[in-house]
């Protein structure tokens, strides 16, 4: 045993992935009893549903026209979400590298703008949420403007950390061959931001996720959050579970996405830090 | 000789800690002029007046005739460490260089052949050919500062600033470099300014040596402790384009002997009167103070 639980233990390959899945399989076989047993008790349970009954929601919500509106409202919802998450957090991401390739530049703007971005950064973006529904109305414009408000601070802070760990001797020698601040900034700091800014991206989507959702459940008609608190009134866990599942599969997906993208484009970045 | 590199009365101070003091120094054309001296005692302070990092507390840094600009392609840069651009292939690097130093924007559209050939001809002046494809963080640190080097040259900077740049190679690469940029600066009649904390490279590099220390004396009394680095020493030196077994002659080891005494040891003070500032553009012009009470 102490070869596997050992504090020296050789756990890699194939024994690693195995171990991994236990607490997934454990998860779902406690389910599965769970529910079945509930199910026995009362068919018309809806806490526990069946795999079989979250399979019928799924085909119900995803590969069936709805009566009313003629929409896969599964495909909508993810679709609304994912313009609402994407806008949201592109916008920051470009304001960020903007912002903070400059305050790492220009310590005059740095000191000018880098007092506002860390105050805006301590604000809980939640508490400014009745603010943004009553400014911006209860459209999408809101609920961008917070994922927005969520991610920029923060992401703005770590590309200015970025910037400001380059070395100065990098910044010397560019101008020592010729490079205009604009050039410096452009061709030789954001190439060197880049890999560390997606890393922050990835830090911040789960955050976004959040304040997605959370204005989602006040206001929307259409959308994965809204869509789990509106039939949360019917105890409908058949859609809630699914939706739940999807949204993490997606969270999931969109980080090894970026970090694939990271090593591929940058490989650089991970090895020269060693 | 025509005059690069002009400092006339320089003080540096930060806070109230004088770091350079009274410096006066004028380099010509053509020169391989080697800087050591006791670390601490303000090298690479002095480097980056040259290089237009820093402003001068007092006196004038003039560069090509004018007041020492901020970094530009008037003078070349080698550092110790991250001079090159570790998201670029060696090959990228020296290109990037050449392109940027034509126009800043010119590295937007694709390179002429031109270019890469004229890159691709640094990369084997430095022999680095094989490598051209390499991350920097894939060489060892000789290759490193060869690639450097050939980054520095290809914008064909007026001079080249050096600041300890074979600091962190083990010895045999060490020598090996200090072979190759002797070479280098021979065929290619380069202008080098090289700072160093090691006697025996600066006297092996040099066709001038400048030893700059913080342990001398003048008539502000011995008690005063506020002193900055200042040159103690400057002379022509004979080894240029040697052989590394030259270190190992007598007048070599002579040499690095009364060196060490003039600017390494701080027990030994020499009267600022008495420094030995033989080379031909040498020249002091002393304050008031530091000969008040001349003897
Ligand atoms: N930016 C700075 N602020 C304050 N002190 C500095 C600064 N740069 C250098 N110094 C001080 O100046 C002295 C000389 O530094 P430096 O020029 O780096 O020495 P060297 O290169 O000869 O080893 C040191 O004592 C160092 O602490
Ligand atoms: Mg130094």
């Amino acid at each position: 045993m102490s070869r596997f639980w050992g504090m020296h233990a050789d756990v890699s390959g194939w024994k690693s992935k195995l171990v991994g899945i236990i607490p997934f399989v454990i998860l779902i076989v406690v389910y599965i009893y769970a529910s079945d047993a509930r199910l026995a008790d009362n068919p018309q349970d809806k806490l526990l549903p069946s795999f079989g009954q979250m399979y019928d929601a799924v085909e119900r919500m995803a590969f069936t026209e709805d009566r009313r509106t003629g929409d896969y409202l599964f495909w909508k919802d993810t679709g609304a979400s994912l313009f609402r998450l994407g806008v949201g957090v592109g916008l920051a991401f470009i304001f960020a590298l903007m912002v903070g390739l400059n305050q790492g530049l220009y310590p005059g703007f740095n000191a000018g703008i880098g007092p506002f971005v860390t105050f805006v950064s301590m604000i809980p973006p939640l508490a400014i949420l009745p603010i943004l529904f009553i400014s911006l109305g209860v459209g999408e414009t809101a609920k961008i403007a917070l994922i927005f408000i969520g991610t920029a601070p923060i992401l703005t802070r770590d590309v200015y950390l970025a910037v400001d760990k380059i070395p100065s001797e990098q910044k010397v020698k560019a101008l020592t061959i010729g490079a205009t601040p604009a050039a410096l900034l452009y061709r030789i700091i954001l190439p060197q931001t880049l890999p560390r800014a997606l890393d922050s991206l990835r830090l911040v989507l789960g955050g976004a996720w959040l304040f997605l959702i959370a204005s989602e459940a006040i206001a929307a008609t259409e959308g994965l959050g809204y869509r789990i608190f509106l039939v949360r009134r019917y105890m409908a866990m058949d859609v809630i579970i699914p939706y739940v599942l999807w949204i993490t599969l997606l969270g999931f997906l969109f980080d090894w996405i970026l970090k694939k993208l990271n090593s591929s484009l940058f490989g650089w970045y991970r090895e020269a830090a060693k | 000789m025509e005059k690069l590199i002009e400092i006339k009365d320089v003080d540096k101070v930060y806070g109230d800690k004088v770091v350079l003091d009274n410096i006066d120094l004028n380099v010509s054309k053509g020169e391989l002029c080697t800087l050591v001296g006791p670390s601490g005692c303000g090298k690479s302070t002095l480097l980056r007046l040259i290089l237009g990092m820093e402003r001068a507390t007092r006196g004038e840094v003039i560069i090509e005739g004018k007041n020492a600009p901020r970094p530009n392609k008037q003078r070349g840069i080698v550092f110790q460490k991250y001079s090159l651009f570790p998201n670029l292939s060696v090959f990228d690097n020296v290109l990037l260089a050449k392109r940027m130093c034509q126009s800043p924007w010119a590295s937007l559209r694709s390179a002429s052949s031109d270019e890469k050939d004229e890159a691709m001809e640094y990369l084997k002046r430095v022999r680095l050919e094989h490598a051209r494809d390499k991350k920097p963080h894939e060489l060892s640190g000789g290759m490193q500062q060869r690639a450097a080097i050939a980054q520095a040259l290809i914008t064909k900077p007026p001079v080249l600033l050096m600041d300890e740049p074979f600091g962190a190679l083990d010895p045999n690469t060490r020598e090996e470099l200090q072979v190759f940029l002797t070479e280098l600066w021979e065929e290619n009649n380069l202008t080098i300014f090289f700072v160093t904390h090691d006697l025996e490279e600066a006297v092996f590099l040099g066709t001038r040596l400048l030893v700059l220390s913080q342990y001398y004396t003048d008539d502000r009394g011995d008690g005063f402790d506020g002193r900055g680095g200042k040159i103690v020493f400057d002379k022509e030196l004979k080894f240029k384009g040697a052989s590394t077994e030259i270190k190992d002659t007598d007048e070599f080891k002579k040499l690095i002997k009364s060196i060490k005494e003039i600017g390494f040891e701080p027990r030994i003070l020499q009267h600022v009167k008495d420094f030995n500032l033989t080379h031909p553009d040498s020249y002091q012009t002393l304050t008031e103070i530091e000969h008040r009470n001349s003897k």
